[in-house]
């Protein structure tokens, strides 16, 4: 199976061991990730805020160059998936807003690529059956609770991703590689996106409350599939104890077994190797080496 | 035609209709209606936006009240208003709705009126990060933390301590690459900005 991939500026920036744990288990997986050439940014929230017309031809360029490649595009960034879905959604139903998005960019839309969030890509083309089969070491004991945040889920006619209210595909991918997955409600609710820098304020008022509630749940850590989400979780937590964040692949790489996992770690602002010590998962002699060379 | 599309050729038809000449001025549901594409006038003010409004908090009026506002036409407290640049774009309004009004993309052709007007921006900070966001995308194609969180310490309110250590951090984890990357998507998104202004 290949895949036109499409990262996004996060994956190259903040959201690094996304990018890396992502490559790492599709390689492992048997899965091809092919990432588009001379891709541009989706306009992310500032685009719609400020220039619709932007907001869909900044996607569109790069539903043009998935065209040209002819698979399946996937994104992993929540954002990118949202915005890219969007011009997908308004290029099929709205003739006169193609015609001038096609002139924009210069391309012929034919809307035979379909946009996928790479979860949708795990879970219905690889499954957790098959998933389940490639563990070598089960996450077991390890108790965490799974966020989607905004831009995966909604808006769901848009998104057409698992049930709005409560997806669920997340919670069974990692249920299949043993991890326990705590029930709660806050799975889809917001954690302050773009107003990080503006009004840290609000976004730590936001962040804490998840992470409260994660922790009334039972969860060491919280799992997301959103660069974004994931920089303000880490970034954004003002209360002691710290609860890391993890992206769903980098749990999928450690669960089979991956080597390069340990890299993934000490690209975190929150250091989640405690939490992974404490059910056994890795060995506590590799923090230590580090405290020696620092 | 499905029910559907004929649904959606109707309000294609609505939006894209030019207000009648004698109209002195046209009011602002009928601007906010066509920026946004939304039909506000269904809103009942059941409240079910506010309720589950992330940012409600630190809103002065809340969606709802914001909604009914534009149906009276207070333009000023409406576009001047940091409520419009509060809202983070979740979509939980938007998803809740009774009546299917997208709030998120009422709130953006809110924030484009409220530009177009020359109105004082409600919250300075948050257009900051926009512009500096979508200036950066028009240079290099694509985002560069490095270059807008540079600019946005410098030029925003925020005091320039903050986030200083948290910077740091991302910089020792290898997480924000002083030089942009190179590649020819600049060159194309500086064409599609070029072009977009001479439409």
């Amino acid at each position: 199976m290949s895949y036109s991939y499409y990262p996004g500026c996060s994956l190259h920036s903040t959201g690094l061991e996304y990018q890396l744990s992502t490559r790492s288990v599709f390689q492992q997986l048997g899965m091809e990730l092919v990432e588009l050439p001379d891709w541009n940014c989706c306009g992310a929230s500032s685009a719609h805020t400020l220039d619709p017309t932007l907001a869909l031809a900044l996607p569109a360029r790069t539903l043009a160059l998935a065209q040209v490649e002819g698979c399946d595009l996937v994104a992993p960034c929540a954002a990118c998936y949202n915005r890219i879905k969007t011009a997908d959604y308004v290029l099929r139903r709205d003739s006169q807003r193609r015609a001038k998005i096609e002139a924009l960019v210069g391309f012929q839309f034919t809307g035979q690529v379909s946009v996928r969030p790479l979860l949708a890509v795990l879970y219905e083309d690889y499954g957790p059956g098959r998933l389940a089969a490639q563990v070598r070491q089960p996450l077991t004991g390890l108790k965490v609770v799974t966020y989607y945040g905004c831009l995966l889920v909604r808006p769901p006619e848009i998104t057409q991703f698992d049930d709005p209210d409560d997806p669920r595909i997340m919670a069974e991918i990692l249920g299949a590689v043993g991890a326990e997955v705590m029930p709660w409600g806050y799975a889809t609710e917001c954690c302050g996106g773009s107003l990080s820098l503006s009004r840290s304020d609000i976004v730590q008022r936001l962040v804490g409350r998840l992470v409260e509630r994660g922790r009334e749940a039972g969860a060491a850590a919280i799992v997301t599939a959103c660069p974004l989400c994931q920089v303000n979780l880490e970034m954004r937590q003002t209360a002691k104890p710290k609860m890391p964040a993890f992206y769903f692949t980098e749990l999928l790489g450690l669960a089979l077994g991956l080597s390069e996992a340990e890299s993934w770690w000490k690209k975190h602002l929150i250091d989640p190797r405690p939490v992974l010590q404490q059910v056994g998962l890795i060995r506590t002699v590799n923090t230590n080496v580090d405290r020696d060379a620092v | 035609m499905t029910g559907e599309g004929f649904q959606d050729k109707l309000k294609q038809d609505y939006w894209r209709s030019t207000p009648r000449r004698y109209d002195m001025e046209t009011n602002l549901v009928y601007e906010v209606d066509h920026l946004s594409e939304q039909q506000i006038e269904l809103c009942y003010h059941c409240h079910k936006c506010t309720a589950g409004c992330p940012v409600v908090d630190a809103m002065d009026y809340g969606p709802d009240r914001l909604l009914r506002m534009v149906a009276l036409g207070q333009n000023e407290a409406v576009l001047r208003s940091r409520d419009i640049w509060l809202c983070v774009g979740c979509f939980t309004c938007a998803t809740r709705c009774p009546n299917e009004i997208d709030i998120a993309a009422v709130m953006d052709g809110l924030r484009q009126l409220a530009r177009r007007r020359g109105e004082p921006v409600g919250e300075r900070d948050a257009l900051l990060f926009h512009r500096l966001f979508m200036g950066v995308v028009q240079r290099l194609g694509r985002s560069h933390e490095a270059v807008m969180l540079g600019l946005f310490k410098v030029l925003s309110h925020v005091p320039l301590w903050n986030d200083v250590g948290a910077g740091l951090n991302l910089f020792l984890r290898g997480k924000v690459p002083l030089l942009p990357q190179r590649t020819r998507a600049g060159a194309k998104v500086r064409a599609i900005y070029k072009h977009r202004r001479a439409l």
